[in-house]
């Protein structure tokens, strides 16, 4: 009994390790909640441009059609 | 856009509560270590996470075999949200174990098979990440990352046996360890409790966070198919 000792005062260790695994965890889904945001905004960015993009063809093929239809009304007359 | 589903909504909360449970067994409930002291109750965040990576990396492999054999860009997100989330657990689990050795073993850090394997294995899948970053094609891209992830995917139980394969300094918890082994401890019966109840916990958030990945993964690949629709 008189030479059992005490555990040695780790408590410091013990500490850190969780601190350290709270850290990394907390940088790691603060990354995932920001990389989410930023892909969601270029999302966006790029249905737009995309939106933008797909009115000036749709207008083109009408046009072309318009000259088809042309050149078969003349050649009917 | 896409909506986050109810069912995972749950499940980040129910995530967040198993962590809370799982740190006030390891940190309150269960009893302090004879010989170690306080310290030894990293050990339950370290085998927590050791497990997600370790779930991680087989995931990614078999994830790399599927996409091999179906060439479905879904099992490519499935590998690259399976290897990240175990890069960071693993990287975890290193750091934890070195803290826990200082105390114990009188040093951060030795040469030893099972640490030297873990680093290994950590610098493979950080090597994965660049090996990606480095191709455009995105089918190219997807069918090197699911070759690598097979091969790299042999190094995580190389890591997990070497404790039980070679002379190490590191103890085996569950099982016999060798004898040169030190910081060895038998469990008690709340220790066990606290190590069972880390390992569900850390399992159910391995499932949340993976989840939660592929979905931005899909994001990802939406963001990137318009990119290339609209440049070309």
């Amino acid at each position: 009994m008189f030479f059992q000792e005490a555990p040695p005062d780790t408590s410091a260790y013990m500490i850190a390790g969780y601190v350290i695994f709270f850290i990394i965890s907390a940088i790691y889904l603060l990354s995932l909640v920001i990389r989410r945001r930023n892909l969601e905004a270029d999302l966006k960015t790029l249905e737009a441009m995309q939106a933008e993009s797909r009115p000036a063809s749709a207008r083109a093929a009408p046009a072309s059609a318009r000259k088809q239809v042309r050149k078969k009304v003349t050649r009917r007359k | 856009m896409q909506a986050k589903p109810a069912i995972l909504k749950v499940l980040d909360v129910v995530s967040v509560l198993l962590l809370a449970a799982a740190a006030y067994l390891a940190l309150v409930f269960a009893p302090t270590e004879a010989v170690m002291g306080q310290v030894q109750r990293v050990f339950y965040f370290h085998i927590g996470t050791a497990w997600t990576a370790l779930m991680g990396f087989i995931v990614a492999g078999a994830a790399g075999i599927i996409y091999l054999a179906k060439r479905d860009e879904k099992w490519d997100i499935v590998e690259v949200a399976a290897v990240e989330i175990s890069l960071v657990f693993f990287l975890i689990t290193i750091v934890l174990g070195s803290i826990w050795a200082r105390p114990v073993w009188n040093t951060w850090w030795t040469w030893d098979p099972r640490l030297t394997t873990a680093a290994v294995t950590e610098l493979i899948y950080i090597a994965y990440f660049m090996l990606r970053q480095g191709i455009e094609d995105p089918n190219r891209r997807a069918r090197f990352g699911a070759v690598y992830t097979i091969v790299g995917a042999i190094s995580a139980p190389i890591t997990f046996f070497a404790i039980r394969l070679f002379r190490t300094i590191h103890p085996v918890v569950i099982g016999a360890s060798d004898s040169s082994a030190q910081g060895t401890f038998a469990m008690t019966g709340d220790m066990k409790v606290a190590f069972f109840f880390a390992l569900f916990a850390f399992t159910v958030i391995f499932i949340d966070l993976l989840w939660n990945r592929i979905l931005m993964g899909r994001l990802a690949s939406r963001v990137e198919q318009l990119k290339l629709n609209l440049t070309s």
